[in-house]
């Protein structure tokens, strides 16, 4: 009996031997339950060990895994290769981000911006831990939850031509934690989480192409939390304008 | 405005192409609402002209009337009526975005919301529709 | 990054998992006067802590008490907790979630607003917090984004801890391979705190993501340090057959049902009973791990239980616990079973299997996360500082992992104080060896042996021997093998020879800690000759106090481990009988 195979069409890249990234197929056994992470741990086993990339969990929450996957940024883990039937599956790095060797991108320029729009709880006065839990009913969470499921895995910013264009602009993972601790009822951040997000490179920079929330793999609808962001730094400014005395949130 | 990024040695930096657009539907929907926004000017181009042709008396309005009866204009007018409709049903989608809505403990789906935002449009087009058909 | 001043630091935290995220920030908040470098090899935030599911463990409520927290530890543990410890456990585990609730955790919550606890298996009320079914995903971001506020945390992202630096018999350091550039340096600390998690990739099957490789364990192992109570792995009841990935304990917490082929629910028939329609602590579903993975196994040899690709399998039923329910509590479990099985929660039962999913073992430590190497702590999953005793009761991980992250971040942090700088070079000279140890191992070599074939091999020895049911013969076995693929691995062959992100070299490297840390439990198991927790042999089917109520402790020789004894530590429980 022959076994059934697909192809994988694999982006290369190795520092000091590529100028640029070229192409390499492999063919690998097609079972109905693989991901393409499968796949890619096939090959890197039994077929060529130089073979790159990052990986960990293997179910859709460390958010190592992602790579474009025919053109479309998806976490491997995820993708089921009976998705992509009768292929080939061309696998690359994700794209808009500089890639240090075959599918594994350079990261830095995230955790920077991530540190940039302070997502921790800010406040004025904490509350000592031995008073107890900030009470927070559960439509207080429920305004916030949907912003804080994000894994940091990125198909957003690959999705994001902004970004692609201008790797400044802070893009939507790092706006939609800012926005999440904004959100949140224990925190008391916002004025200064503000400056960062309105600056020429932060919400603004966003033109609203929507990409970001459709690849979203954990349903954080990113490019719900810039424009909501717009529309709550407009506000502040035009109240601002009106009623320079009132104090602003 | 921002400094250029400083380029590490050994990575490979890819350059977004010219055509990137073209990549996926979501993508080219974008670039027709963008480009929208140019045709949408050009309208106002040419209502202001009008509105200055209308000063300069009844002569030269109806003159320029005439020439916007050609059928490169009524073309054009077409096509500006077709993107400012994509460019507002787009904006109009947004608001269920933009705007969240709480009744109480729950939040409004933003298809409702969406869906309250153009019956208001629709129900402002009527009325003005209803005053200048009147008249 | 470090700056041209070379890589030296007060404290080192290996690991940047919820143990080791949570040693930093205590150490940072012990003085500020301490510089701190958290060194992991994936980004924190894809450390394995990201994967729990189900709750993290705190008496919260009025009717709940310190004591039934201890008690109920004590007695899922078989009596192999050292009771003194989980006295200190639970006490601080309360302060410790509340202070995770002030750093943002999206505990879920009641109508009044306080944090919700739910019941988990083995605990007598509920103090299960969680954050619906992704808890570990929650705390590990709420930790890694809080430990951004930190100047004095440095990150050393993306480096593999390759060896402990010593120096007259005292910690100096590690050795570590920066991914990006493959440059290996040495990386300078008054006290380093080893927090790399488990080891459940030297089992074929698990829950464990594929960095789970118990590295930190081997390396605390190779310097002399002891490995305690290794013999004990915990099987989880309820894996998806194939993948491993894990259907939270929580799923029957919240009230889901095991039933064999017939649709009976068959807990009842192994003195778990009586079956009851709204779950009762500590009964059914909610009995403890170890026992309900064997009553799984016990089913299978009664023929009854289904039989699929991926082997036996029963099924978990949640279909009575309503739409709503699932999506607001167990949202994650009705992804990830409508991803990986293709099934719906919600309309058809669950397939599950036991899987391997914690090691109760680790590097010994003290109260305080201190080990028997002058400098060197260690807590959370790599570490056993003993609550868990011969079988874990599900949520009280998580929880250690921020008491004893705390303690042993303290600890080091006071330890760096007290000691005078160090001097780099002689460190240096160890680190250039260690390159060359790696290159000459790993680069240059030219063996045929595959790193998946040795792995593979491994999983198989270790599974056959070392499963939920062992007996002397299959675990001898178990030891023989692993001996000669020690000897295969040194003609290991990498066809990658490259500097930059070479994740062929990093494979080898695990692999050769698990190598070590499967040994350890294989001899571990084969001394203890009795049956305890997780570790049930069918050659010895009863507990033996007399003979084994100690801990056994693990040390590196030449011709493998060897297994030493330490007694328990008794203080208000002494041992009866284990019966839910
Ligand atoms: C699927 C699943 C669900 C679980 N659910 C629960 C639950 O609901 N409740 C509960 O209490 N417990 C649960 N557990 C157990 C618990 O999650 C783990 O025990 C705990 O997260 C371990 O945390 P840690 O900080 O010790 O290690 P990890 O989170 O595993 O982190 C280890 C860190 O060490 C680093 N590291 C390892 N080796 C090296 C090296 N050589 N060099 C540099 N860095 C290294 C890694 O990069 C990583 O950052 C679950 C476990 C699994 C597998
Ligand atoms: S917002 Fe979504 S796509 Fe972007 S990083 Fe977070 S989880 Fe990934
Ligand atoms: S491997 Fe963790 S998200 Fe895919």
């Amino acid at each position: 009996m022959t076994e059934e195979t697909m192809t994988l069409e694999v982006t290369r890249y190795r520092p000091g031997h590529d100028r640029e990234p070229r192409t390499q197929s492999f063919t690998v056994p097609y079972r109905t339950d693989w991901v393409v992470l499968d796949a890619l741990n096939h090959i890197k086993d039994r077929i060529d060990g130089t073979l790159s990339y990052r990986w960990s969990c293997r179910m859709g929450v460390c958010g190592s895994c992602g790579m474009m996957v025919n053109g479309v940024p998806k976490l491997t883990c995820a993708a089921f290769l009976r998705d992509y039937r009768p292929g080939p599956i061309r696998v690359e790095p994700l794209a808009n981000f500089p890639v240090i060797r075959d599918l594994v991108i350079a990261l830095d320029d995230f955790m920077e911006k991530l540190r940039r729009v302070k997502p921790w709880i800010i406040r004025a006065v904490e509350k000592p831990v031995s008073d107890g839990e900030y009470l927070q009913t559960p439509a207080q969470l429920d305004a916030y939850k949907q912003f804080s499921m994000c894994i940091n895995c990125m198909l957003c910013y690959a999705a994001c031509p902004v970004y692609g264009l201008e790797p400044a602009f802070l893009g939507p993972a790092a706006i939609a934690l800012a926005y999440r601790y904004n959100l949140d009822s224990r925190d008391e951040g916002y004025r200064l989480r503000e400056p960062v997000l309105s600056e020429a490179v932060g919400v603004w920079e966003c033109t609203f192409v929507g990409e970001c929330s459709v690849v979203c793999p954990k349903g954080v609808d990113p490019a719900a939390a810039i424009q909501r962001s717009k529309l709550a730094g407009a506000t502040d400014w035009l109240l601002s304008m009106i009623m320079p005395w009132a104090g602003r949130r | 405005m921002t400094a250029p990024r400083v380029e590490r040695p050994g990575l490979f930096y890819p350059k977004l192409p010219a055509t990137w657009w073209l990549r996926n539907a979501n993508y080219f929907r974008f670039m027709l609402r963008e480009l929208s926004s140019v045709f949408i000017a050009l309208f106002l181009v040419v209502f202001l002209v009008q509105l200055h042709r209308l000063s300069q008396g009844p002569g030269a309005y109806a003159a320029y009337l005439e020439t916007l009866r050609a059928p490169g204009w009524i073309i054009f007018h077409v096509v500006a009526l077709a993107f400012a409709l994509y460019h507002s049903v787009t904006w109009f989608n947004l608001t269920g975005v933009v705007q969240v809505v709480r009744l109480g403990e729950r939040q409004v789906p933003p298809r409702l919301v969406a869906g309250a935002s153009f019956a208001l449009w629709a129900v402002v087009s009527v009325v003005l529709l209803w005053f200048l058909l009147r008249g | 990054m470090p700056g041209d001043d070379g890589y030296q630091h007060d404290l080192l935290v290996i690991g940047g998992g919820g143990a080791g995220l949570r040693a930093a920030i205590a150490a940072a908040e012990e003085s500020n006067r301490l510089s701190i470098a958290v060194l992991s090899k994936v980004y924190p935030m894809r450390s394995h802590t990201v994967s729990a599911e189900g709750g993290t463990a705190a008496v919260m409520r009025e009717n709940d008490s310190l004591d039934t927290h201890a008690k109920d530890t004590i007695f899922g543990s078989d009596f192999l907790a050292d009771q003194d410890v989980v006295e200190v456990f639970v006490k601080e585990a309360p302060g410790e979630v509340i202070q995770l609730e002030h750093w943002g955790c999206p505990w879920s919550r009641d109508p009044d607003g306080r944090v919700s606890v739910r019941p988990f298996g083995g605990m007598t009320v509920n103090r299960t917090l969680y954050a619906a079914d992704k808890t570990g995903f929650h705390m590990l971001h709420a930790l890694f984004q809080t430990s951004l506020k930190y100047e004095k945390i440095t990150r050393y992202d993306e480096w593999f801890a390759t060896s402990l630096l010593i120096e007259d018999g005292k910690v100096c350091g590690v050795t570590a391979l920066n991914l990006h550039d493959g440059q290996m340096r040495p990386i300078v600390a008054k006290a380093v705190i080893m927090c790399t998690g488990g080891a459940g990739r030297i089992f074929p099957f698990t829950t464990n993501a594929a960095i789970k490789t118990g590295d930190g364990m081997a390396l605390a192992y190779r310097a002399g340090v002891a490995l305690k109570d290794m013999e004990f792995v915990q099987y989880h009841p309820t894996g998806l057959p194939g993948t491993g990935i894990l259907i939270t304990e929580a799923a029957r917490g919240e009230g889901g049902h095991l039933k064999n082929k017939d649709g009976y629910r068959y807990l009842q028939d192994y003195g778990l009973g009586p079956p009851t329609d709204t779950p009762v602590h500590r009964k059914m579903e909610l009995g403890p791990r170890d026992i309900l993975s064997r009553c799984h196994i016990q089913e299978h040899q009664k023929g009854r239980t289904f039989d699929g690709p991926y082997g036996h399998y029963v099924h978990l039923d949640l279909r009575h616990l309503g739409e709503k329910l699932i999506d607001k509590n167990l949202p994650f479990v009705r992804e990830l079973a409508r991803n990986y099985v293709g099934i719906d929660p919600v309309h058809e039962p669950i397939p599950v299997r036991p899987v391997v999913h914690y090691m109760m073992g680790g590097i010994s430590t003290d109260i305080t996360g201190k080990t028997s190497l002058n400098g060197l702590y260690a807590a959370g999953e790599a570490a056993c500082v003993s609550i868990n005793g011969a079988n874990r009761l599900g949520s009280n991980s998580l929880t250690e992992l921020l008491v004893f992250g705390a303690r042993a971040g303290r600890a080091a942090a006071r330890h760096a104080l007290e000691r005078p700088a160090l001097r780099s070079n002689p460190l240096a000279q160890l680190a250039s060896d260690e390159r060359r140890r790696l290159d000459q191992r790993f680069l240059r070599a030219d063996g045929r042996e595959k790193i998946a074939d040795i792995r593979e091999e491994m999983q198989k020895a270790l599974e056959s021997g070392c499963g939920i049911y062992r007996d002397r013969a299959t675990m001898e076995g178990a030891c023989q093998t692993l001996r000669k693929l020690r000897e295969r691995f040194a003609h290991i062959s990498l066809a990658d020879k490259d500097a930059v992100f070479n994740t062929e070299l990093i494979a080898a490297l695990e692999l050769e800690c698990t190598l070590d840390v499967a040994e350890t439990v294989a001899r571990s198991a084969l001394a203890r000759e009795e049956s305890r927790g997780s570790h049930t042999r069918t050659d010895f089917p009863k507990r033996d106090d007399a003979r084994f109520l100690k801990h056994s402790l693990a040390y590196q020789t030449p011709d493998g481990p060897r297994i030493e004894y330490l007694p328990v530590t008794i203080t208000r429980w002494p041992p009866e009988e284990r019966k839910y």
